[in-house]
């Protein structure tokens, strides 16, 4: 199940966030940072999937701009790799030079 | 004039500090307020998309939620559209403000517009509450059926909320989901697939009655993988991968526990697992799913290898995410087949040193579940190496699964303090106390290890100062200071260790008094060892009670007691000697991984314990020999039980008893076993009332799980009686035997002492004699005088260790006393039943 879908820049600024549960708003700030700070903090070479607390979080970097989303119980991580991935093209195709 | 979103966004993000982002924002949020209050107002969904950004970024933004609902009832698609996102963002089920719009979502739920039906069946699917959706059910229902593919799809995924909320509501869908399914838009047959599985997590009877969808979602799948080029739902090369992992998850889901449905798929998931492209991530998803799927239904042995060699292949792959995703497979397969895992192992153990966090953690996970007898030694020597490196989160968790793993598979007893010894150098910081006590515990029980470990835990000794380490370390030194001080013989590892002069002994543990932050419990600990190391070696008595002594001034109350009573006791020298001499084997188990014989040895030594009040005062103080050596079962390594008479003890009888009064009645659980072997930190109580046991060190964590004492059900089949004695004036001993129902090598046997006299005897001593191939324990007697016409019993526990290959045989010797005069006889039991 999908909970959470992040776009975040690289300085750690939150672009875009879309929760598919109730979270309270300092939570969701604070999550955020955290996620971000660890996406962050990891090189090119190393795989896409975090754990973070409950959630497993899955990103991909698109030039200056992280796709975060964080699933909940078992799922295809990399169908969601995948599902990213089309967002940011349909993205693409609506509002040319997404990224 | 209201500014546009645009120009809000550039402007928030032109900000350079986070007061002046929040004064753009409150500026914003005025006028937007003032902005809103106009009835009239043509800018009204521009506003509310501004709230939402506002909303988004953090700030609260309540006064919004009557504009969206305004919004949703205005004619103009972009003002419906804005007000619905609004709704579903700044809106959750609980609020009450839902319920107004219920009418306009009806009313747009029907409407000949299928974007603004869409609309209204989006916000349902996210944040219906339970009323909305039983009023729209209907209304959904009907749309499934709707001639527009869009619609149909968007009813499918707002069904599943609707049942979810609804639960009775589910029957009216399940019959929709077959047309669904055989649709021809991929959106309809993903979002008809999604409904099916969502239903089947959920209901049974969902589940039972879409098996025979099966067939359908075997052909989907096949026109899918089948069919040609098309351009309309190619990803990375192959045909709509999202639509395959779905159907691949429904038929995991279908396939579970049902051989029938599992035959029908498993040639299309045979197919898909030969013929799937893997050279982009869309086709390795597919694969990744498949496998999932096989591992998951009741696959034949073909196909679950084809899997296995799938999850090889990807633990080669040079792709992180994909070898992420292989370890974390495997160890979902290792509970079922660990043998298949096993074959990887030594690349399982390489993902341990990877530089990618994720990767160790699976890998870790892994390793684990792959420990076994053999591969112990290099396994193990992989984790600590790990742990020495590893992030201080998670060092206390990795720390105690280690040590678990150490204790459960450890080949030799040498090598097991080796590894213990350098977890504590490495990890002591880390360690929580119960570990630290069931070394103790385990060292304390083996007497051939005593030598060994002392030598082996001061070497290390002088290294750290975690508490555990020094914990542990105290104890030792102190109980086995003499085999410290004596050379440590030529073992069986060839280890030799030289002798520590007393000296040393003493400095080193006054060393550890002397660590800045000592923990009380260490301080108290270490006092103890000191007074032992004063009757051991009495050379450095001197020295001791003048260290003592300094502490008596002490600030912490409890060191200064004991520093206090120390003195006492160490200046008199047959009371020194009795109290502080060698504790007898520590009782009670120190894990979970202990056989059911193992438990009932621990719940039954509290019983005894707790018996001990009934016990009269007796002439002897012979030992209860522990002979549910727990490393030894573990170990298998049959140790030498010497046939040695072996006599029952009631060790601080006196002090026990006090303890029974005090807590009132004979205690079963924790605390007796923990007191007979040596109360921990801080019972003064036993101290105080001198109990004949050694006031000792062991740290007894109350909070021990009470799965290890406490008694255990002892499932005992009985069997008929066999009489052992009976010697013509009134004596007579039966022996009813029973065997614990968990393991079949251990034997219950009760001996019933009765008295048919007309005299009362007194001072009854029995006294069992064993081959060396089973191992006794002999409880204290229920009584050890019989008035005439009464009886009592004594328990006998035997552990036959060549079960089935050697009878189980016993000599006894009992003496008593009838009118003053003493009587012994012995003898050798009449042969057992067939089976014991």
């Amino acid at each position: 199940m999908i909970r959470f879908v992040l776009m975040v820049n690289k300085q750690g600024q939150t672009r875009l966030a879309q929760y598919y549960e109730e979270l309270d708003k300092v939570e969701r700030g604070a999550m955020e940072a955290d996620i971000v700070r660890k996406c962050l903090a990891r090189g090119e070479s190393q795989c896409s999937f975090l754990e973070y607390r409950k959630y497993k979080v899955i990103y991909r970097r698109y030039a200056s701009l992280f796709f975060i989303v964080g699933v909940e119980g078992e799922e295809n991580e990399l169908a969601i790799l995948e599902f990213i991935h089309n967002l940011v093209e349909t993205l693409d195709r609506f509002f040319e030079n997404v990224c | 004039m209201s500014t546009r979103m645009r120009e809000l966004i550039r402007t928030v993000r032109a900000c350079k500090t986070a007061a002046d982002e929040r004064a753009v924002i409150a500026k914003e949020c005025a006028a937007i307020r003032t902005a809103l209050k106009d009835e009239d107002n043509p800018h009204r969904h521009r506003n509310v998309a501004k709230l939402l950004y506002i909303n988004m970024l953090g700030y609260s933004t309540h006064f919004g939620q009557m504009e969206c609902i305004k919004l949703i009832a205005s004619q103009k698609f972009a003002e419906k559209r804005v007000g619905y996102l609004g709704l579903m963002t700044l809106l959750d089920e609980t609020q009450e403000v839902l319920m107004l719009v219920t009418n306009s979502l009806q009313s747009d739920l029907m409407h000949s517009n299928q974007y603004v039906a869409g609309l209204a069946l989006c916000t349902l699917g996210n944040i219906a509450s339970t009323d909305i959706a039983r009023d729209l059910a209907s209304t959904v229902e009907k749309l499934l059926g709707s001639s527009d593919a869009y619609l149909r799809k968007k009813a499918a995924l707002c069904a599943i909320r609707i049942f979810r909320k609804v639960p009775e509501l589910l029957e009216s869908f399940v019959d929709r989901v077959n047309s669904l399914l055989t649709d021809r838009n991929h959106g309809v047959l993903l979002t008809g697939t999604t409904l099916l599985i969502e239903m089947c997590k959920v209901s049974k009877r969902a589940r039972k009655k879409f098996k025979r969808s099966v067939g359908t979602l075997v052909r989907m799948l096949k026109t899918l993988t089948s069919s040609g080029y098309s351009p309309e739902h190619d990803v990375g090369g192959v045909t709509d991968p999202f639509l395959q992992v779905k159907v691949l998850r429904a038929l995991e889901i279908l396939g579970r526990d049902d051989a029938d449905a599992s035959d029908e798929m498993s040639d299309i998931l045979a197919q898909v697992a030969t013929n799937t492209e893997v050279t982009r991530n869309a086709g390795n998803a597919i694969l990744y799913q498949c496998v999932r799927t096989i591992m998951n239904i009741d696959s034949e042995g073909g196909l679950r290898l084809l899997a296995v060699n799938i999850l090889g292949r990807f633990l080669m792959n040079r792709d992180n995410n994909i070898r992420y995703v292989a370890l974390h497979t495997l160890a979902q397969i290792a509970h079922d087949d660990i043998q298949a895992v096993q074959r990887h192992r030594s690349t399982i153990v390489d993902c341990l040193k990877d530089p990618d966090i994720s990767i160790r953690r699976r890998a870790l996970e892994l390793v684990y579940l792959l420990v076994n007898q053999n591969n112990v030694k290099p396994l193990v020597r992989e984790l600590v190496n790990y742990l020495s490196v590893a992030d201080s989160l998670f060092k206390p968790d990795l720390c105690t699964r280690v040590c678990g793993v150490v204790e459960r598979n450890a080949p030799s007893r040498e090598w097991y303090i080796d590894t213990m010894a350098e977890l504590f150098d490495i990890a002591g910081h880390h360690m929580s106390p119960d570990i630290v006590s069931r070394f103790i515990r385990i060292v304390g029980r083996d007497r051939t290890l005593h030598a060994y470990a002392v030598h082996r835990i001061y070497g290390v000794l002088n290294k750290g100062t975690s508490r555990a380490l020094v914990e542990a370390g105290v104890w030792v030194i102190g109980e086995y200071a003499d085999l410290l001080h004596a050379d440590l013989p030529e073992g069986a590892q060839g280890t030799f260790g030289r002798a520590i002069s007393a000296e040393d002994i003493v400095a080193a543990v006054k060393r550890v008094l002397r660590i800045p932050g000592l923990p009380s419990s260490s301080a108290e600990m270490a006092v103890t060892a000191l007074a032992k190391i004063a009757v051991r070696l009495p050379a450095v008595k001197d020295n001791v009670c003048k260290i003592v002594a300094h502490h008596r001034s002490s600030v912490d109350l409890e060191l200064q007691q004991r520093a206090v009573e120390y003195a006492e006791i160490l200046s008199k020298r047959k009371i020194a000697d009795m109290v502080l001499e060698r504790m007898p084997d520590a009782e009670g188990t120190a894990s979970t991984a202990i056989t059911p014989a193992a438990t009932a040895t621990a719940g039954d030594a509290a019983s005894a314990s707790g018996a001990d009040p009934a016990a009269a005062p007796q002439p002897e103080e012979p030992e209860v020999q522990r002979a549910g050596n727990l490393l030894d079962d573990l170990l298998s390594l049959g140790m030498d039980t010497p046939a040695q008479p072996v006599t029952a003890t009631v060790p601080s009888a006196g002090g026990s008893s006090m303890l029974d009064d005090l807590l009132g009645g004979p205690i079963a659980a924790a605390p007796m076993p923990v007191a007979s072997s040596g109360a921990g930190g801080s019972d003064a109580l036993l101290d105080l009332l001198g109990g004949g046991d050694a006031p000792a060190p062991a740290p007894a964590p109350a909070a021990e799980p009470a799965l290890a004492y406490g008694q255990q059900p002892q499932q005992t089949s009985q069997s008929p009686s066999l009489p052992l004695l009976d010697d013509q004036s009134g004596f007579k001993i039966d022996l009813m035997l029973g065997k614990d129902a968990g393991n079949p090598a251990v034997s219950e046997i009760t001996a019933i002492f009765s008295n048919s006299g007309a005299t009362a005897i007194s001072a009854i001593n029995f006294q069992v004699a064993v081959p060396k191939y089973i191992q006794l324990q002999l409880l204290p007697p229920s009584a050890t005088a019989l008035a005439p016409s009464s009886t009592a019993t004594q328990l006998v526990r035997l552990n036959n260790t060549m079960h089935g290959q050697k009878q189980v045989l016993i000599r006894y010797r009992v003496s008593y006393s009838r009118d003053g005069q003493p009587v012994t006889h012995q003898g050798q039991s009449p042969p057992f039943p067939e089976g014991f």
